[in-house]
């Protein structure tokens, strides 16, 4: 029994059992099953996990009244609310304002959930679990991405009430900004590695120093960099707290959702939710090393659940953050785009370039290799802090008398 | 196989089409949208992943943005107004421009050699080769498109970017 291959060894039996015709109809199938499944219930207990974490930050105790039919008695901490809330969404009323374009308003919500799943059928979960073995992987992710702004308009476009339309406005121009941090981001993982492969961007990042550090990418300077960036710009693609703009429940009425009520407005949240895991677990790929342990002691642990620990992790850290910090300004959120992200990523592409370039430096030039490559992070970050600073920090508050 | 190329053909040529047929200027635009996906569809099924997913992101991502906002900031009054050309003359030029179009591409598709194989299910040219071919012998015809698109985003911010004395807060 090894655990590595279990879920293959488990897949090829399912597929055995089917006539040879119908085999490849049927391996892709489970592969679809298999992710929705994982990752519906993964998005139910993110939901549940925020709820908690969020109550906790907040000094309350969030939900925890859901119990199971049947079974009065027993609580669960309350962990079956998700079930609880889709139940209650699918049976809710679905209002169709009578002037909307009744054709869009009903395929944003399917499309932004199709698109937001389209990016999981390239993610190495595992040393051998990958959906679809793309030579362009990266490229795919995002093309597949950058549809989902397609829908956000239609359901501003579609809902006619002028509100959701200005909001749907402001959530493009807060993707279409964010888009390019993201990319160049990663645009120096593929220099370095010399791939647009996720499945040999996590295979470059084995190996271990004294069997204790992994050569994982965002324990490079800029690597550490990019992961920033990529962390930032992640928060912001998702719409996630504190770039929740588009949606401020507290001052837009939900923005371009204005006009969705029951399921339709739980499928955006549940893109919303799929398009976070996604991107966590491209960041996981292309920095944390994808499903390689941390130490090589660790590797009886099998490869795809290591993949998972890190994406919780991040899931985790992406929930802190939404409890931590408060929400932008639109013109604080583009400036922190344009002026200060997408120069330092270029800057960080030319890090990229100088760390490819030099891969043959060996004895103390390694020591330099690393104090170059910090300091064309480091230098232009204070530098660039300072400047775009000037004059607006440290901040003033103002009380009514 | 070729009954693949049939079903994307024709939702190809249905929303281009229903594109042109439309009188809702978004819709139009939104099935143009589909069209472009459907040519990145096709450049799937030819093998060529890496500009079927490039198409995907720059068509799909980010022109039908470029398009979709053009049409919101100059849509002017009812969208479904009847359409009537000005004049004579500019009925004539535009139909002189269109066949100019249609006769540079019908003359460069009977040009090119069409022979009737079918292309290999898995693409034959590696990402890898085409990034160096992109840096090598294509190199200049790559600058020269990245100096025209800076060129064109700078004109685009020097026309947009007119600060009146009247608009400052």
């Amino acid at each position: 029994m090894n655990l590595e291959t279990l879920p293959l060894q488990f897949r090829d039996f399912i597929v055995g059992l089917f006539p040879t015709a119908l085999q490849w109809l049927v391996h892709h199938v489970l592969t679809l099953t298999v992710i929705l499944t994982v990752f519906g219930l993964f998005f139910a207990f993110t939901t549940i996990a925020e709820r908690k974490l969020l109550a906790r930050v907040q000094n309350r105790l969030g939900p925890n009244r859901a119990g199971l039919p049947w079974f009065r008695k027993l609580k669960l901490w309350g962990i079956t609310q998700p079930f609880a809330d889709a139940i209650k969404a699918i049976t809710k009323e679905d209002i169709v304002p009578a002037a909307a374009d009744k054709a869009l308003h009903f395929l944003a919500p399917v499309l932004i959930v199709a698109f937001s799943l389209l990016g999981f059928a390239v993610l190495p979960f595992g040393r051998n679990l990958i959906p679809v073995e793309l030579d362009a992987a990266l490229l795919y992710f995002f093309a597949a991405g950058s549809a989902t702004e397609l829908a956000i308009f239609m359901a501003g476009w579609g809902s006619r009430n002028k509100y959701s339309l200005l909001s749907a406005m402001r959530a493009l121009a807060q993707l279409i900004s964010y888009e390019l941090p993201l990319i160049l981001s990663v645009v120096p993982v593929v220099m370095v590695c010399g791939t647009l492969s996720t499945k040999a961007i996590a295979v470059a990042q084995g190996g271990w120093t004294f069997g204790l550090l992994p050569h994982w990418h965002v324990f490079t300077p800029w690597g550490f960099a990019a992961f920033i960036i990529f962390l930032i710009a992640t928060l912001a693609e998702s719409n996630r707290s504190p770039f929740d703009l588009p949606e401020a429940e507290s001052e837009l009425i939900a923005g371009h959702l204005t006009e969705y009520s029951g399921f339709k407005y739980a499928l955006f949240f549940m893109a919303e939710y799929f398009g976070l895991t996604a991107l966590s677990g491209l960041g996981v790929t292309l920095f944390l090393g994808g499903w390689q342990a941390p130490c090589e002691f660790l590797q009886f642990i099998p490869s795809y659940l290591w993949f998972m620990i890190k994406l919780a992790g991040m899931i985790v850290f992406f929930i802190w953050v939404r409890g931590t910090l408060l929400r932008l300004r639109i013109d604080q959120l583009t400036r922190l785009s344009w002026k200060f992200l997408v120069p330092l990523a270029l800057l960080n592409l030319g890090n990229g370039a100088f760390w490819a370039l030099t891969t043959e430096w060996s004895g103390p030039l390694v020591l330099a290799r690393w104090a170059i490559s910090a300091a064309i992070v480091v230098v232009p970050f204070v530098l660039l802090g300072r400047c775009l600073t000037a004059g607006q920090a440290p901040r003033t508050y103002r009380y009514a008398a | 196989m070729i009954i693949a190329l049939i079903i994307i053909a024709l939702l190809i040529l249905g929303a281009a089409s229903a594109a042109m047929l439309s009188r809702n200027l978004i819709h139009s635009a939104l099935l143009l949208v589909g069209a472009w996906a459907g040519i990145a569809a096709f450049y799937l099924w030819a093998g060529a992943e890496f500009v079927a997913f490039a198409q995907g992101l720059v068509y799909v991502g980010a022109v039908s943005m470029v398009v979709l906002f053009a049409v919101l900031l100059t849509r002017q009054g009812a969208t479904r107004a009847p359409v009537e050309y000005d004049s004579i003359k500019r009925a004539v030029f535009a139909f002189i421009v269109a066949g100019g179009v249609a006769g540079i591409l019908i003359g460069a598709i009977m040009g090119s050699p069409l022979e009737g194989r079918l292309p290999s299910p898995t693409p034959s040219v590696s990402v890898l080769q085409l990034g160096l071919l992109l840096m090598g012998p294509y190199a200049p015809a790559l600058l020269i498109v990245g100096v025209l698109l800076t060129v064109a985003l700078l004109g685009a911010i020097v026309i947009a970017a007119v600060d009146k004395p009247e608009d400052a807060p």
